[in-house]
């Protein structure tokens, strides 16, 4: 009914390989794209730079940690120390002069070299060790980055962002920098999606599915996972830096401390491990519940005239993270992706829900 | 840097490392019985701290009598958590299960400093606070009774694993099909498992927030505990008092001469230098088995 498949003939294989084989799909596309370049004439100034662009920014950082835990199947509990890198590194390329454009290749750059070193030294061994390998490089990565003075500027520093071109465009102000931010991600968005239908994401699947299996029918176990952490860190680089240039303006270490890590991994693990669109949706949804949670628990309590503690609401963020992640491993493992899936199948037949496949 | 206070930090190191090894112990007992590694050991420790502290002070009870209410109810606890969450995941990825202990980990943080507020809480567990002095040496008199009586619960769990129901577990850990197939309630094991995971990292937390006062950070024992769970080899319990020992010194010392030079921090990244060591070095810990996985 209201996804349109009927009368669909492809007689190519073009027409069933390519991205969105549905008409409604490309529409919807289209749609979601025009109205995200067209935000800041249709939301507030306000909604534009705290809902808007901090959620461009963390989905760009959920698509990089979902190709590797979901599309590799290798768990990272240490990406905030990899976006760490890549901020720190990023701010230091333009501090001393090279163009913001570089600079962002460069910050990934130096978390992709770094990040590989730290996974290529777990990735001997099997996926349980991964995640305290990875968790124990974030706490090395923020002892590092926290006690060289020359990267942090000291133990409490913060470092100014200086303003930089993009383009040719000086990135200040609401606009530019959400702009910024929402072509890195689409760049990013592009690429993941087109991971899937190439033989790496194809190598990736099989290491995912079972890793033993996919070394006996001939793919470099080794090397792919370390491919897949390498992109990964270099898309964790990146958006790094854009979150150092474009939200932060000023950057201290203990903005990417492992409470960060925790928020992406709850990103990618409710949104849906492997699911481009699922890394949108898990984004949204772990970095707005909380505020909408926090807000209604005010309002009930003002209106019941109850005198909730700063420090229950306080920690309201750190519970619901908790619990969506129990509460999406338990009972839709696939996360939020796959009940858009269900919704999507059940209108594509509606009202003819016997027809559904 | 005279050797006598490198003594004297080595010491005190070994007793700490040994209070830090109950943490771990709980997640080789996890490990040994399901295979996977239990994240949320940290935020169990931590809530056996504040559940004791709520016991005594917020119910009033005689301090001798809420620790062992306490345990009693981590032990509940343990089982609840392997009944509701962790059992559901039996035949899903290793990798979702971890990420589920992780979960409970986050949550649990998030829970207990939010219901009985983030300041941090005094735990009086009647042990007097005077130095001691061995010969030269100046010992912390908690910590000195932490390492006693972590040192006798991981005795105690060596004699435990030699009994009726340790060889039970034994044979879950070798083989859960198997010991099904014998008789075996492979899921009342696993449970238990569960059950004293939490009363082992309930009792550390006790131990250390009475060394340090109940609040949030008791949950960082975490990094130490995996730590000592890795270097020790994940399924081994003489490893774990081994690595506890190794780990406690290495710590102590690395603070004692490393902080000067670099300005603090150095307690908090020991532990990760160490599981990257390990993992660099010999991947299956000192004393654990090798798996070898089949298709």
């Amino acid at each position: 009914m209201l996804y349109r498949r009927a009368g669909l003939r492809h007689t190519r294989y073009e027409d069933e390989r390519q991205l969105w084989p549905l008409p409604f799909d490309r529409g919807l596309v289209v749609l979601v794209l025009v109205v995200l370049v067209a935000a800041p004439l249709l939301v507030n100034r306000l909604y534009l730079v705290s809902y808007l662009l901090p959620w461009v920014i963390w989905s760009t950082a959920a698509l990089g940690l979902n190709l590797l835990m979901g599309g590799a199947g290798q768990i990272h509990l240490g990406y905030g120390a990899v976006m760490a890198m890549g901020a720190y590194g990023s701010v230091h390329l333009v501090r001393a002069g090279v163009p913001f454009e570089f600079a962002m290749v460069g910050g990934g750059l130096i978390s992709a070299c770094v990040g590989i070193v730290f996974g290529g030294a777990a990735l001997r061994v099997q996926g349980l060790y991964l995640a305290m390998a990875t968790l124990a490089m974030q706490y090395v990565v923020d002892f590092v980055i926290s006690h060289v003075p020359m990267i942090s500027g000291g133990t409490q520093a913060t470092i100014q962002v200086p303003t930089v071109r993009f383009l040719g465009i000086p990135v200040a102000g609401d606009l530019p920098t959400y702009y910024v931010a929402l072509i890195i991600c689409a760049i990013v968005t592009v690429f993941i999606l087109n991971v899937g239908r190439t033989s790496l994401g194809r190598a990736l699947a099989a290491v995912r599915e079972k890793d033993y299996a996919a070394e006996i029918i001939g793919v470099n176990t080794f090397k792919f996972k370390l491919l897949a952490f390498w992109i990964s860190s270099f898309i964790g680089g990146v958006a790094g830096s854009v979150l150092a240039v474009c939200y932060l303006r000023a950057i201290s270490p203990d903005q990417f401390h492992i409470e960060l890590s925790i928020q992406l991994v709850a990103m990618v693990i409710v949104g849906g491990l492997g699911s481009v669109l699922g890394s949108f949706f898990g984004a949204a949804l772990i970095l707005f519940a909380p505020i909408v949670l926090n807000n209604l628990i005010g309002g009930i309590a003002d209106g019941l005239g109850l005198s909730i503690s700063t420090d229950l609401r306080s920690h309201v963020p750190l519970m619901l993270y908790g619990a969506l992640i129990i509460g999406f491993l338990l009972w839709e493992p696939l996360g939020l992706a796959k009940i858009y899936n269900n919704v999507r199948n059940y209108f594509f037949v509606w009202p003819f829900r016997h027809a559904q496949r | 840097m005279d050797s006598s206070l490198i003594i004297e930090l080595a010491i005190n190191g070994a007793l700490k490392g040994l209070m830090y090894a109950l943490v771990a112990l709980g997640i080789v007992l996890i490990y040994k019985t399901s295979g996977l590694a239990n994240l949320a050991q940290g935020a169990i420790a931590m809530t056996g701290a504040y559940v004791t502290w709520a016991i005594a002070y917020g119910v009033g009870a005689p301090i001798w009598l809420a620790i062992p209410l306490a345990l009693v109810l981590m032990f509940g606890v343990g089982m609840l958590i392997e009944r509701l969450a962790l059992r559901r995941m039996i035949g899903q990825p290793v990798i979702m299960a971890i990420m589920l202990t992780l979960g409970i980990e986050i949550m649990l943080r998030g829970l207990l400093p939010g219901m009985f507020g983030s300041a941090v809480k005094r735990l009086d567990i009647g042990i007097p606070q005077a130095p001691l002095f061995v010969g030269d040496f100046l010992i912390n008199r908690a910590t000195l009774i932490g390492g006693s009586v972590s040192l006798l619960v991981i005795l105690l769990s060596l004699v435990f694993f030699n009994s009726r129901y340790g060889v039970v577990m034994r044979a879950v850990s070798d083989d859960q099909t198997a010991s099904w197939s014998v008789g075996i309630r492979v899921e009342r094991a696993i449970a238990i498992a569960w059950g004293l995971a939490a009363v082992t990292a309930a009792s550390a937390g006790i131990l250390w927030g009475a060394n340090q006062g109940v609040d949030w950070s008791l949950s960082l024992l975490l990094i130490k505990a995996l730590a000592i769970a890795i270097l020790g080899g994940l399924d081994s319990i003489v490893g774990v008092l081994i690595a506890g020992l190794i780990v406690g010194v290495v710590e102590s010392v690395a603070t004692g001469l490393i902080d000067p030079l670099v300005g603090g921090g150095t307690r908090d990244i020991a532990a990760s230098v160490i599981i990257l060591l390990t993992l660099l070095v010999k991947p299956h810990g000192l004393f654990g088995r090798e798996h070898i996985e089949r298709v």
